[in-house]
């Protein structure tokens, strides 16, 4: 049954026009006609959060999604963090330096939902860091890692923020 | 896990929608938020021919207040609720519910409309509408709408009174008045999951501390959520004495009839009811008396 | 020199997994490539009447359909893994085991045996027309009585799981030593239990996944797997199939998580390949997370019936244990997990009379394998239970109990009198047990929590605190391979056959080679998990890979600084012994400033006429080395959780999590406490959250992720770590495993809180996970026996 419909979405800011089938869910379509594969899947029902990414900035879970519905959506995957062979950004660069990754399966949706919770949380507390990635699963690392790295990237972006503000005033 | 093949169609209007629903009933699913829908058609345990987005009508995507009611549009997402400073002040008790709900990627898709009409028992906002006695709005093909209480809405397990070519257009939760207390409470077994109870509570009393009117649901124990209306009447006059929980209990106990599941023995849950009614109520009052119902 | 061995120095790996460009099986895309999927059995035993593939054969798109019947003498059963269930001559001298034959069809052929066997492969464009077709083939089945209890499989005239193994009883072995009965029978104090561990799913967030890609010219398939034993995975095939073994090329890319099961071979790695060459086509396979937790191996699910007789002050004369492994409807792993129990059993106590019986069971339930502590958990959760309990009856503190029976430091090297799974004396290597004890009793202020704990009793609260500890046999072999050599550019390769799931062995390993060779972690490419490169290897499992692979990368460093030296002091003339490598330079003690560079020694070291190698340096510059440990080294951990019990509701809150571990020489801190912290992680999942449930028709109730309770990172503190360092005397580096032991104490040290908490209801805790709706009938029992004895 052929009944294709056209998506055409921005994805890492590039524009991509697709025609597919209606039920090929948004991770499917981001990893295998955008070929981007660093959005995982874990589960595919909802829980583990590995398949996490930004729709219009707002992190949600790409497998419950059909890649039509992000018609006309600004979407992020962890490949937007940085540039190809580019130096890490703050959190990437502060998993690494907090080891918060094992496999580093689950990371991708751990980046990408705390990206936008660190836009809004400048300097969160360890429940509120909790809370935010409650919804990422990892079977590795036990967390306490993770949650250090988000501490020291909370801390470098606030003083990077503060530095950029006392560049402008001058 | 990839769901099966179905036809996609988009209203943008309500009209629209009700028209797809009317020419493929049976055969065509709604689809607001998917965040419950999409997981069971992963599994394939649902497989609609049609599915209706309707994300796109943007008329139904309001908070705003109507009289005694705080109306909220079926496309209003969890999140909109959860950062709505209009809802904290009218319904404290829905701001507080909200944040139980999944996660909060769930809650930046999963729509009012959905959580009401995908009908689980131990689903928060639903419990919430029961006990603050809310109504639902739905609409009809031929443009006329029908208001429903929850417990003519809401008729046993995942089912409701929606026929297939109705749609849920609004949900009226009344507004909570200043000087009452309220509280939601639920006990799930990790963060995030759907509650092995919850309650919801909504108190006035006087300056005695005596109740003058109480509102009080409990969900997940029932096949329905369900307004506790022996506690109710029984509460009237009285202070939270000892004696007066421990009758509260007994009588939340006795109306509720859970089932045995992985997760909860019956007995462990009619029993948890009883508690977390007991809990609710006395954070209720102390907000009251607090004079102002100060939901962190 | 030691200078990058005990630093934390960051992962080498860690770019390539933030920025998404990692290459997990799932990630490889082939030309051509089809994907399959599987049809899995929903009956737990029936018999397969009759299968009608018809319709999904017809659906565009689809390549193959593939049946039992299909198969049926082609492709061989998967058997027990000879290289882990094999028991050594003189283990069976001891233990006198009974071994009954098992294996699976690839696909079931004429019966399944558990819910998520496999019965049919649908090969298609991709998934989703491969899932449409394998919704159209129609499978009936005829119900056999399935096997549920292990106590029930194992009673004469019980329906057998496989026909050829009476009473589904694959295995039995009998461990003895002292006289346990007549010391019980002397004894004033006995206790008797039933200690029950769950079965579990082991859950690494990437499922399982296999890709084969058959080349017609050569004959030869590569196979990418999601595995933990690359060699393993590429003998089976081998085995199964029938192929040349050096046909077959087995790679693991990133593998995102393994702890066990990622290691028994699975079907899919058996039939992929197969499919790959019928239709000469790349084939993909990946494991969705239902069939995770349907089909996937599980594991633990053992019940301990123990009776142990003590001294008034707590003594412990005797331990007898008769226990039952359910195995499922396989046991592939021979007595790996049941014979770790048996001799791990003790722990870090003296017991001199001791007698162990143990049955492993088939049941209609998805097979086990080992998964993270292998037998030690379980073990461990039956020994600090019964500790706790003698302490509880005698009205003793649990330390006292503890210290009562402790081994001294002083009577290291312990002879425990029994032999290790190897066949190797059980002698604990090193270790202070005692001090670790009260090293984390200090760490968390074990005197002053009783205070606290006496006053909140007092507001109503009820804390509670609980101990574990364990000593864990690591490093197994059999062996691990180095092969290093220096390319032109003047970099070292090392091929190691341990391939990881996360555990940083590309920057482990180079710090290794680093210090042995005077170079820099950065000078030294890591490749790991690939058979074409290296003849023999094992894999990552039995927290082995740093005593093992480390060692050869040690051994193996070593050998190449010594022709690097040798031919060094040939350019330089100077002797071998002069010559210092530092940061890449190689140069005379006499002389730094005039040095060469490992490029310059490349050159050299080819083959070449003018200048010539002198005849008894081999030219080129590559070395192998293989490590065999003697047996395992052991390492040894104190575990100490704190909690708070909300009484009305059964719920616990995990209030902190400390720990005293010992893995002898730490390699990377950062990525050991790293291991430490996630290990927990998955022990607290299996007190408190985790369990696979079958009910008696052998359906499984555990097929989601909101039934199977993983635990999120609101459920897991952040444990406060202690190190010891007791060096390991039985590998170069002194190092022991640690990448199961956080997952070891936990069930324990927490179900001892719990009851901690609760003391003056007395209740007993021998059964996980203890969810609030167990822990809350619980009390309410206990607080009904007590209003009974009050009002008597
Ligand atoms: C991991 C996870 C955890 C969750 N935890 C919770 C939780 O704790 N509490 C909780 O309440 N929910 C939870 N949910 C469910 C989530 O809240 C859903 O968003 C919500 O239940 C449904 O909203 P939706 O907009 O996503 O509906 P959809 O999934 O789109 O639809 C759900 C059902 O309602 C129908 N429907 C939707 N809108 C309408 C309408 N306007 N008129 C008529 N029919 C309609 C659909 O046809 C479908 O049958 C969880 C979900 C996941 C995946
Ligand atoms: S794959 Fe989407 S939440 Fe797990
Ligand atoms: S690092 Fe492996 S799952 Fe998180």
């Amino acid at each position: 049954m052929s009944n294709k419909v056209q998506v055409a979405v921005f994805v890492n800011g590039k524009k991509v026009q697709k025609k597919v089938e209606p039920r090929l869910l948004l991770t499917d379509f981001i990893r295998e006609e955008c070929n981007l594969t660093g959005t995982h899947l874990g589960c595919e029902h909802g829980v583990c959060g590995a398949c996490t990414i930004l729709v219009d900035n707002e992190p949600v879970r790409s497998c419950l999604m059909f890649a039509v519905q992000a018609d006309g959506c600004d979407i992020q995957t962890v490949e937007s963090l940085n540039s190809v062979d580019g130096p890490l950004n703050v959190l990437q660069q502060s998993f690494s330096d907090n080891h918060a990754l094992q496999c580093g399966f689950c990371t991708p949706g751990f980046l990408m939902t705390l990206t936008h919770f660190l836009i809004d949380n400048e300097n969160p507390t360890e429940n509120e860091i909790r809370e935010a990635i409650s919804g990422n699963l990892c079977r590795c690392t036990g967390y306490a890692n993770i949650i250090k790295a988000v501490q020291q990237a909370a801390q470098i972006l606030q003083k990077e923020k503060s530095n950029s503000s006392v560049v402008s005033a001058q | 896990m990839k769901p099966a093949v179905f036809s996609y169609l988009r209203p943008t209007n309500l009209q629209e929608a009700l028209m797809f629903l009317e020419e493929y009933g049976e055969d065509a699913k709604i689809l607001s938020g998917g965040q419950s829908l999409i997981p069971t058609m992963n599994m394939r345990l649902s497989a609609p021919a049609y599915l209706i987005d309707i994300s796109r009508i943007s008329d139904l995507n309001y908070i705003k207040l109507d009289g005694d009611f705080l109306a909220v549009g079926a496309l209003t997402k969890h999140k909109d609720i959860e950062n709505s400073d209009l809802v904290k002040e009218a319904c404290p008790l829905l701001s507080e519910a909200i944040r139980w709900v999944g996660h909060a990627q769930i809650r930046n898709r999963g729509t009012v409309g959905g959580s009401i009409a995908h009908g689980d028992p131990s689903a928060e906002l639903p419990c919430v509408l029961t006990a603050l006695r809310g109504e639902i709005v739905i609409a009809n093909v031929d443009g006329s709408e029908e208001v429903l209480v929850p417990e003519e809405f809401f008729l046993t397990y995942m089912l409701t009174s929606l026929q297939p070519d109705q749609m849920v257009k609004e949900v009226r939760f009344p507004i909570i008045p200043k000087e009452s207390g309220s509280a939601f409470l639920e006990l799930a077994r990790r963060h995030g999951d759907f509650g092995l109870a919850e309650v919801a509570a909504v108190v006035d009393i006087d300056d005695e501390g005596h109740l003058l009117n109480v509102k009080i649901a409990v969900g997940g124990v029932n096949p329905t959520p369900t307004a506790l209306e022996q506690v109710e009447e029984y509460l009237i006059g009285k202070k939270l004495t000892d004696e007066v929980l421990r009758q509260v209990s007994d009588l939340t106990q006795e109306s509720v009839d859970p089932e045995s599941d992985l997760h909860g023995t019956a007995e462990y849950r009619r029993e948890l009811a009883g508690t977390l009614t007991v809990r609710a109520l006395k954070i209720a009052v102390e907000r009251a008396r607090g004079g102002n119902n100060n939901v962190q | 020199m030691k200078k990058y061995v005990g630093q934390s120095v960051k992962r080498k790996e860690d770019y390539r997994l933030v920025t998404g460009t990692g290459q997990f099986v799932a990630d490889i895309k082939l030309a051509g490539m089809l994907e399959a999927v599987f049809v899995r059995s929903p009956q737990a035993h029936a018999i397969i009447r009759h299968i009608d593939t018809s319709k999904a054969k017809e659906l565009p798109g689809v390549h193959a359909v593939l049946i039992g019947d299909d198969i049926k003498g082609i492709i061989n059963p998967i058997t027990q893994f000879e290289s882990h269930s094999a028991v050594p001559p003189n283990v069976a001298k001891e233990i006198n085991p009974k071994i009954q034959y098992n294996d699976e069809s690839v696909l079931a052929i004429d019966k399944v045996v558990y819910v998520g066997q496999p019965v049919a492969v649908v090969v298609a464009d991709n998934r989703y027309i491969a899932e449409d077709a394998a919704d159209l083939i129609k499978v009936e089945y005829e119900q056999l009585k399935p096997m549920v209890d292990p106590y029930e499989a194992m009673k004469e005239g019980s329906p057998l799981v496989q026909n050829q193994v009476e009473q589904n009883i694959q295995m039995e072995f009998h461990l003895s030593i002292g006289d346990a009965k007549r010391v019980e029978q002397q004894s004033n104090h006995v206790l008797k239990a039933r200690v029950k561990t769950p079965r579990l799913s082991s859950n690494p967030i990437e499922t399982r996944g296999v890709i084969a890609d058959y080349d017609n010219r050569t004959d030869q398939i590569h196979v990418w797997s999601a595995t933990q034993l690359p060699f393993e995975v590429r003998a089976t095939i081998a085995h199964c199939l029938g192929w040349t073994e050096q046909n077959i090329r087995v790679t693991a890319p990133d593998v995102g998580g393994g702890f066990g099961p990622k290691g028994g071979v699975h079907p899919e790695e058996i039939l992929i390949p197969y499919i790959s060459k019928r239709l000469n086509r790349p084939v993909k396979w990946v494991e969705d997370r239902l069939e995770h937790l349907t089909s996937a191996r599980q594991s633990r699910d053992q019940v301990h019936d123990v009776i142990v007789a003590y001294n008034s002050d707590g003594t412990i004369l005797s331990l007898r244990d008769e226990f039952v492994v359910d195995s499922g409807a396989v046991n592939f792993f021979g007595f790996t997990c049941a014979y770790n129990t048996a001799y791990h059993l003790r722990g870090a106590y003296k017991i001199p009379n001791y007698d162990i019986k143990s049955r492993i069971v088939l049941t209609n339930k998805t097979p086990n394998v080992p998964f993270r502590g292998a037998g030690r958990p379980e073990a461990v959760f039956t020994m600090d239970r019964v500790i706790d309990m003698i302490a509880r009856k005698l009205k003793l503190d649990p330390v006292e109990v503890m210290k009562r029976n402790m081994i001294q430091a002083h009577e290291m090297p312990y002879d425990q009198g029994i032999l290790v799974k190897d066949g190797a004396r059980l002698i604990y290597d090193s270790g202070d047990y005692p001090a670790a004890l009260n090293q984390a009793l200090a760490m968390v202020d074990y005197e002053g929590f009783r205070e606290r704990q006496k006053e909140l009793k007092k507001a109503g609260k009820n804390i509670g605190i609980g101990i574990s500890s364990y000593v864990e046999g690591t490093g197994a072999g059999p062996f691990e391979g180095a092969l290093l050599s220096v390319d032109s550019t003047g970099k070292v390769i090392a091929h190691l056959g341990a391939s990881p799931q996360g555990q940083g062995h590309e920057t482990v390993f180079a710090q290794i080679g680093a210090d042995a060779l005077g170079l820099t972690p950065d000078d030294i490419v890591i490749k790991v998990g690939d058979t074409a490169v290296l003849p023999f290897g094992a894999g990552t499992y039995a927290s082995r890979s740093a005593v093992n692979a480390g060692s050869a990368m040690h051994e193996a460093s070593l050998k190449l600084r010594n022709k690097v030296v040798a031919i060094a002091g040939i350019i330089l003339g100077t002797l071998p012994d002069e010559i210092v490598i530092e940061e890449g330079k190689i140069f005379s003690k006499e002389n730094p400033s005039h040095f060469l560079t490992l490029q310059d020694i490349y050159k050299r070291s080819r083959p070449a006429a003018r200048p010539p190698l002198p005849s008894e340096i081999e030219p080129g510059l590559q070395v192998t080395h293989y490590f065999v440990p003697p047996t395992v080294t052991f390492a040894s951990s104190v575990h100490i959780a704190e909690v708070e019990v909300d009484k009305e509701t059964g719920f616990v809150d995990l209030q902190n999590y400390s720990v005293v571990h010992d893995c002898g020489t730490v390699i990377n801190p950062m990525i050991v406490d790293g291991q430490v912290q996630g290990g927990i992680a998955q022990g607290i999942g299996s007190a408190l959250y985790e369990e696979v449930v079958y009910n008696e028709s052998g359906q499984l109730l555990t097929g989601t992720y909101m039934d199977y309770l993983l635990p999120t990172s609101m459920e897991i503190p952040t444990v406060k770590k202690g190190h010891q360092q007791h060096l390991s005397t039985r590998n170069p580096l002194g190092v022991k495993g640690v990448g199961e032991g956080g997952a070891i104490s936990p069930p324990a040290a927490i179900a001892n809180a719990i009851v901690d908490a609760l003391s003056d209801l007395e209740i007993v805790i021998n059964q996980l996970p203890v969810s609030p709706s167990r822990l809350r009938g619980l009390i309410k029992e206990a607080e009904k026996k007590q209003s009974t004895i009050l009002s008597k």
